[in-house]
């Protein structure tokens, strides 16, 4: 923005603060997240006005709220709609989606899956606590099985998603994940989406200490069990690096000592490949099934942008046919005349 | 064309007015038929009305009774409201297109067949056990059987690339060639099209346009023809005319309003018989910077739209009733929000499903009350198809100036019925001003949810405005500053300032105006929608035979006009019809205390302009 004398002023995280007091719970995770969106957002260069966050229904649907830009609350699911017309038709803006798993992947899930296959111009941000927090602890379509909820006394029978193979399925070209306390990555994910062209995924895990404290303590608490990944680099992790991701001969993956399995055969990340096999392997790396999980950029390529494709036809009916002329639309046709 | 020296020139007679009705299987052409036939019609000067009537399936099996499509255009010497009572000629290309239709003929009317299609087994698929060709059942009309798909084929005859099985779709231009004769129509454009339009296919323009020119000289010369028609042009307002339907109508008001507001127009919709025609026009007209969004459900459709509204364009929704009860939760949205979003419903037959082709108007008290909560939102209805045009700006006008959603009802005979335009002139048409608000108020802080005094409508500050960053959503917000509020008297107080905003909008809508030339008339006829054609014959029928009857149509469904209740007031008897089980009929019974009473056939056709006579002359 400019300074009365019309320079150009760096922003910082405390102009991206509202005047609207925070009203998550203590010790949510979503405070987390607020601050590292605020602490990314004077990198992105775009002056304030021309940022929009669009949510829908949830606890993590309030971010709009605290974010001093332009924003929505829209309603439950319809987010990635709402946002689908706002981007297409202002290709000037930096629209950004703030939705849960509940609002994302239940009554939202057609929305989501279709602006990720348009390939929409709009930042995903998909807070997954595995729960339905505000609605008070019901269970979500990331639930695990058996779990015990207010609405699943007896546990869920629900077989869950995987929001990230959802993601890849629905022909996403950015893929990501971050978790809510790890900010320093969660900052790097946030710029790698930022600047990705077209529609972009990220999941964050996050705490809902109140109704399912404790879901992803694994990678939360053990850095060791996280797997970062990054581009063009082999796949380990642990400690000291002792562990790494190897693929099978039928072409699944798993994770393996590095002295057992050996450093050359390591996989080596490619998040620019232009199918999604590999980004689909690992999204099947879950916490319950290996012990860690992957965090990073699955997933980033290049595909036509569904806003930019829009405007071209646009612009290419105008440059065939001139700028549309009203009166000659109304008198098209065969006309007569009456004396 | 020219006749033979060697024949008798036929005589020519004139007549007032014409209902055709061409009935054929689906794949016969009927729609492409009656269309030629309307445009030559148009290009006579007549004033025509059209109703087409499709089957809801694409293609039922050839020759069966649910497989029947048809077109009736009533045309005239003078100015003319409906598409006809009853067709006074019956095109019927198969046994079971003149099963379906013959309830509908008059006494005396002309039948022509196509004798050719009344073998056994198209019989049997209609459910005749003898030909109503030999057995007697046509005897009360005058019948022309003409073998129409053999003589087609003898016509195509030599053309490379035609087989005869082919050949034979090309009978509903021979069909269309005979009546062109018979009418005394303009057969130029008719050719016209029929190169442009089979270009890519030179073989099948030639035989098309053969089959045409063979039907036209078979009329000439058959025995069977004895005389040819002419209906003169009829004496409208004067000025340049086109033909219209109701659903090119809207989407060219929608442009008007683009043009008139500096605001692009976003369509968000999803395909829905029978509002379809919309988004595929629209489609079209890209170079006026029209975004049409094919979503992937009716709930996304409106969701982008509303969507582009808050990002500063003309947002637009375009369904039939099933989608249309689908957006109700995204309209609440936008009651909350305060933001324009114009939600096009063309009405069809229902409940659920229904018939999806065929026309009815039972959606009123579903958008004004089909959301939850006191959620107050306006409603308009379009009254014939080139008035579709006017709504259209209207409801575009009324949703930018007070930031609202807008309902505009048609249905879907409006819809895909045509009738001539006067061409609107484009510079007349009032300049819609979105009214963004682009600076910080003086003392720095931006409420936007402070009022206009007048229109009660709170400030537009579209993302991208700089120092009015904001935001909006769909919980209560606090009088003023918009900020989320629990508090008591302020959802009262929020919920009285909705309300009264819409219903302010009265103070900016024409008058109810009444049609009562003699202006003692004790019985009112109150309308709305897609009835004014048949109403208002109805009344000129009733007037003629030395009646009194008064006819006011209402375009502005919520908030009323200022003067209804008054007009109500002053008439002994208020007459109500309606296809639905009396909608508006409720509505004008609670609110003004009128004790009226309704005519209501959920027939899912139009009315016939003989029945309104008989409801009014049965009061009277």
């Amino acid at each position: 923005m400019s300074d009365g004398n019309g320079n150009l002023v760096q922003l910082t995280a405390k102009d991206f603060k509202s005047d609207q007091e925070v009203r998550w719970c203590p010790g949510c995770g979503d405070y987390a997240i607020l601050a590292a969106l605020q602490g990314f957002m004077p990198e992105l260069g775009v002056p304030r006005e021309r940022i929009v966050f669009v949510s829908g229904i949830g606890c993590a649907a309030r971010f709009p709220y605290y974010m001093q830009t332009y924003g929505m609350h829209s309603i439950h699911g319809r987010a990635p709609a709402i946002a689908t017309g706002l981007s297409t038709s202002r290709p000037d803006l930096s629209v950004w989606v703030v939705t849960g798993d509940g609002d994302a992947l239940s009554i939202g899930g057609n929305h989501l899956i279709h602006a990720l296959r348009r390939n929409v111009n709009v930042k995903i941000l998909l807070f997954n606590n595995e729960i339905y927090g505000l609605t008070k602890g019901q269970y979500s379509p990331t639930s695990p099985v058996g779990k015990r909820t207010g609405s699943t006394p007896y546990g869920s029978i629900d077989h869950p998603f995987n929001p990230l193979s959802v993601a890849l399925g629905a022909e996403a070209t950015f893929v990501a994940r971050a978790i809510d306390t790890d900010r320093k990555h969660l900052t790097e994910v946030l710029r790698a989406a930022a600047a990705h062209r077209g529609a972009a995924l990220v999941e964050i895990w996050q705490n809902c200490n109140i109704y399912n404290d404790g879901a992803f303590d694994l990678v939360r608490d053990e850095k060791a069990n996280r797997i970062y990944l990054e581009h063009g680099q082999p796949i380990r992790f642990g400690e000291a690096g002792e562990r790494g991701v190897y693929r099978r001969e039928g072409g699944s993956i798993y994770v393996g000592l590095v002295v057992e399995e050996g450093e050359e055969r390591l996989l080596v990340h490619d998040a620019h490949a232009e199918e999604p096999s590999l980004a689909f392997a690992l999204s099947r790396l879950t916490l319950g099934a290996a012990g860690a999980a992957p965090v990073g950029v699955f997933r980033d390529v290049e595909r036509p942008v569904y806003d930019e494709a829009m405007a071209g036809q646009l612009d290419a009916a105008r440059a065939e046919r001139g700028e549309g002329d009203l009166r000659a639309l109304v008198g098209s046709g065969d006309t007569w005349v009456i004396n | 064309m020219v006749t033979s020296a060697t024949e008798v020139t036929k005589p020519v007679e004139q007549l007032e007015q014409v209902v055709v009705r061409f009935a054929g299987d689906s794949g016969d052409g009927m729609q492409l038929t009656g269309d030629r036939f309307t445009s030559e019609t148009a290009l006579v000067g007549n004033d025509l009305s059209t109703l087409p009537d499709f089957p809801a399936e694409i293609r039922a099996p050839a020759g069966s009774l649910p497989g029947v499509s048809g077109f009736q255009l009533h045309f005239a010497d003078h100015d003319i409201l409906t598409p006809g009572d009853q067709p006074s000629v019956l095109v019927a290309m198969n046994p079971a297109a003149l099963r379906t239709n013959l309830r509908d003929l008059p006494q005396g009317a002309t039948v022509i067949v196509n004798r050719d299609a009344f073998g056994e087994r198209n019989l049997a698929k209609a459910g005749y056990t003898t030909s109503p060709l030999d057995d007697g059942t046509l005897d009360a009309y005058r019948v022309h059987a003409v073998p129409l798909t053999s003589m087609t084929v003898e016509a195509l005859k030599g053309i490379d690339g035609i087989t005869p099985r082919e050949a034979e779709r090309s009978k509903n231009f021979f069909a269309l060639g005979l009546m062109s004769w018979l009418y005394g129509r303009p057969i130029e454009g008719t050719l016209a099209f029929i190169a442009r339009k089979f270009a890519r296919r030179p073989e099948i323009a030639e035989a098309n346009a053969r089959a045409f020119r063979a039907g036209y000289h078979y009329g000439e010369t058959s025995e069977d023809f004895v005389v040819s028609y002419e209906v003169k042009p009829a004496r409208l307002k004067p000025g340049v005319y086109r033909q219209i339907t109701g659903n090119t109508a809207l989407a060219y008001g929608l442009i008007a309003a683009s043009v008139r507001s500096g605001l692009p127009l976003f369509l968000g919709a999803y395909p829905i018989t029978p509002a379809s025609g919309i988004l595929e026009e629209l489609a079209k007209h890209k170079e006026f910077g029209v975004r049409t969004f094919q979503a992937e459900d009716e709930i996304a459709a409106a969701g982008a739209a509303l969507g582009a509204s808050f990002g500063g364009s003309l947002g637009v929704s375009t369904s039939a009733g099933p989608g249309v009860v689908l957006k109700s939760e995204t309209v609440g949205l936008a009651v909350a929000l305060e933001l324009p979003l114009l939600i096009l419903d063309i009405q069809r037959a229902g409940p659920s499903t229904g018939m999806p082709t065929k026309p009815e108007q039972a959606d009123l008290l579903m958008v004004l009350f089909g959301r939850n909560s006191e959620s107050p939102v306006p409603v308009l209805a379009a009254s014939t198809p080139g008035n579709c045009f006017d709504m259209a700006v209207e409801a575009a006008r009324i949703a930018l100036k007070y930031r609202t959603p807008v309902y505009l009802l048609s249905d879907a005979y409006l819809a895909n019925g045509a009738e001539p335009w006067l061409i609107p002139d484009v510079d007349a048409l009032p300049r819609l001003d979105a009214g963004f608000t682009t600076e910080p108020p003086e003392d720095g802080t931006f409420l936007p949810y402070a009022r206009d005094p007048e229109t009660l409508a709170r400030p537009w500050a579209i993302p991208g405005t700089p120092g009015l960053e904001h935001r909006i959503g769909g919980l209560e917000k606090q009088d003023g500053t918009g900020n989320v509020s629990y508090d008591p008297d302020n959802h009262d107080r929020m919920t009285r300032l909705r309300a009264q905003k819409v219903a302010g909008i009265a103070a900016d809508i024409p008058e109810l105006e009444v049609d009562d030339p003699d202006g003692d008339a004790r019985l009112l006829v109150l309308g709305w929608g897609g009835t004014y054609g048949p109403i208002a014959a109805a009344a000129r029928k009733v007037r003629a035979r030395g009646g009194k009857v008064a006819h006011a149509h209402l375009h502005h469904l919520n908030p009323f006009p200022r003067n209804t209740g008054e007009v109500l007031r002053r008439y002994e008897q208020v007459l109500v019809p309606e296809m639905n089980l009396g909608q508006l009929l409720k509505l004008v019974r609670a609110e003004f205390l009128v004790d009226a009473v309704g005519y209501n056939r959920v027939r899912g056709v139009p009315f016939r302009s003989s029945e309104l006579v008989d409801a009014i002359e049965g009061l009277l």
